[in-house]
């Protein structure tokens, strides 16, 4: 019971700091801002150990974190592995070929506006369509090994970042093409000068979208087959042996890639789109 | 409605034209096999047709999956195992519970972020980091975990999944709605000496309700995308996204192209449906459309 009473202490101790942190000075400054959530996140973790050291809880339900812990400590080789495999050669590389498919693709189509009205409303849908269904068809087509994690990852990512960059390119007001125009500038010189520059919050707001759903098309489709390592391997292969800290382990690992790509995402958006109001201090 | 519906058309037509020629082209590999283990020769014209009727395409052509589709919605009976009205019902019955989940956990956040500072300092950034978790990396372990603990039915695992995604479009929306009023407004009722709760009933949460319905239509293709991804590795026997895994594993293209398409149908008429909704709620509001 210590346990439980000593985590539940913990909770309220942290929960009176950050509610005091916030109302105050501190609070409102950049350290503040980083001080409560991570006090936040780690009253989460003491009150899972809590109860579940307080309560006696199976391991095979739910590990506590310390456990996780050890487990992630002792087998950085395989975690390392399944990373390389899945995040790397799976998401990032389909990641990068479906950005630069939509990209070609929105610009291909830029100058026939009869076409982008009739793509819109299509992309629009199957953006919204659960296309992780097409993984198991693509695992028939490419093999086991990354290529077909890589195509999940290309006709997830595809859609949303189109859909994005296509609405973007219209972003630029009248005013600024007509001022382009006046100085008698071509198609590719407003387009590289003016639209695409205009375009990129939209863009960006494409990109995050997809890196989250690159991450998810890696890692299913490698609940369809899979050589014997990888990060979806390496969770339905410990579900089926009950070994959840592995599991726990895995999705550590998963949570941090996918929080890594987002901030990559995060950091260059702030660098190119340093001129849009959002981005402005 | 002209102008907008040819464009639209035009882009599928040419989707189509891609698609038969991309299964000519996949198919043909097959066709050419089986010539040369019968020691025949087959021309380019006889190639053609035998690639749009085959029992295990590589990719079916659009009438092939058309017709897979109407024998599983219209051939049998809709309580039958292998009707896709059947397993879309399932299917829908997950999303449903997902989404409602989602709904009802997304605003409770909401409104808990408006009113307390240090809820929003402190839950809305795992609620943002908690969307770059894949969460289909939880998804087999939901499921073993609710065996453990007895829950024997897929429900359950499959609604949290699709609950994940689903309340996060409405948590983002329900937090900027009830900000909407502004100050002007929120001066107003306080010299009418209004409570907080009369503030947040009678201004904050009709403000919000645009912003609610908007993000109603995002929640609801995400709950449906959680719902297929929950049927998918947890070894579920109902629903969509087993239909798809049945193909995967009996070999099956035909089904899992169907059960895809299925899906797609779904995922329409959901949206169609919530649109619907918004529009009511926005001309009993008097939002003018």
């Amino acid at each position: 019971m210590t346990w439980l009473g000593g985590a539940i202490l913990f909770w309220m101790a942290a929960w009176a700091v950050n509610a005091a942190v916030a109302r105050s000075a501190f609070g409102k400054g950049r350290a503040g801002r980083l001080f409560v959530p991570v006090l936040f996140g780690i009253t989460v973790l003491v009150l899972w150990e809590g109860v579940v050291r307080g309560f006696g809880v199976q391991p095979v339900i739910l590990p506590a974190p310390s456990l996780i812990g050890v487990k992630i400590a002792g087998s950085l080789e395989v975690l390392w592995a399944d990373f390389m495999q899945t995040v790397v050669k799976g998401a990032l590389s389909g990641f990068v070929m479906g950005v630069g498919a939509a990209f070609a693709t929105a610009i291909a189509i830029d100058r026939v506006p009869f076409l982008q009205r009739g793509l819109l409303p299509i992309g629009n849908f199957v953006a919204a369509l659960p296309i992780v269904g097409l993984a198991p068809i693509l695992v028939m087509w490419f093999g086991f090994d990354w290529q077909s994690k890589a195509a999940v990852v290309v006709v997830m990512v595809f859609f949303p970042v189109l859909v994005n960059l296509v609405a973007g390119l219209q972003a630029s007001e009248r005013m600024q093409r007509d001022l382009m125009a006046t100085w008698g500038a071509s198609y590719w010189q407003t387009l590289l000068k003016l639209r695409l520059p205009a375009a990129m919050p939209f863009f960006f707001n494409g990109l995050k979208i997809a890196s989250t759903l690159a991450l998810i098309g890696a890692i299913v489709a490698e609940f369809f087959g899979s050589p014997i390592y990888g990060m979806g391997f390496r969770i339905s292969t410990e579900v089926g042996r009950l070994g959840l800290d592995m599991v726990w382990a895995t999705i550590a690992v998963a949570a941090l890639a996918g929080s890594m790509l987002y901030g990559a995402i995060t950091l260059i958006e702030k660098w190119v789109t340093f001129w849009h109001p959002s981005q402005r201090h | 409605m002209r102008e907008k519906a040819l464009p639209v058309l035009a882009v599928l037509g040419i989707i189509v034209v891609i698609w038969y020629a991309a299964a000519v082209w996949m198919n043909s590999t097959w066709v050419y096999d089986q010539a040369e283990r019968a020691g025949t020769t087959v021309s380019f014209a006889e190639m053609v047709p035998q690639t749009m009727a085959q029992e295990r395409p590589l990719l079916p052509p659009p009438h092939q999956v058309a017709a897979e589709l109407w024998k599983g919605v219209a051939g049998q009976a809709v309580t039958s195992k292998r009707s896709l009205v059947y397993h879309g019902f399932v299917t829908f019955r997950g999303t449903m519970m997902g989404f409602a989940l989602g709904i009802v956990f997304g605003v409770a956040m909401a409104v808990s972020i408006v009113r307390f500072r240090v809820m929003e300092m402190s839950v809305m950034p795992w609620a943002i980091i908690s969307q770059t978790i894949p969460i289909v990396a939880l998804a087999p372990m939901i499921l073993t975990v609710a065996n453990q603990l007895g829950i024997d039915s897929r429900e359950v695992p499959k609604a949290i999944i699709s609950a994940y995604l689903s309340f996060f479009p409405v948590l983002v929306s329900m937090v900027k709605g009830l900000r909407s009023p502004d100050a002007m407004q929120l001066d107003l009722l306080k010299t009418y000496n209004a409570s907080e709760g009369e503030t947040f009933w009678k201004l904050r949460l009709p403000a919000s309700m645009p912003y609610f319905f908007a993000s109603l239509k995002v929640a609801v293709a995400a709950a449906l995308i959680g719902t297929i991804v929950g049927e998918l590795p947890t070894g579920a026997i109902e629903g969509l996204g087993a239909r798809m895994l049945i193909g995967s594993q009996f070999g099956e293209p035909l089904i899992m192209w169907a059960a895809l398409f299925a899906a797609a149908i779904l995922a329409g008429l959901l949206i169609l449906v919530v649109g619907a909704v918004e529009q009511m709620a926005r001309r009993r509001m008097g939002v003018p459309a």
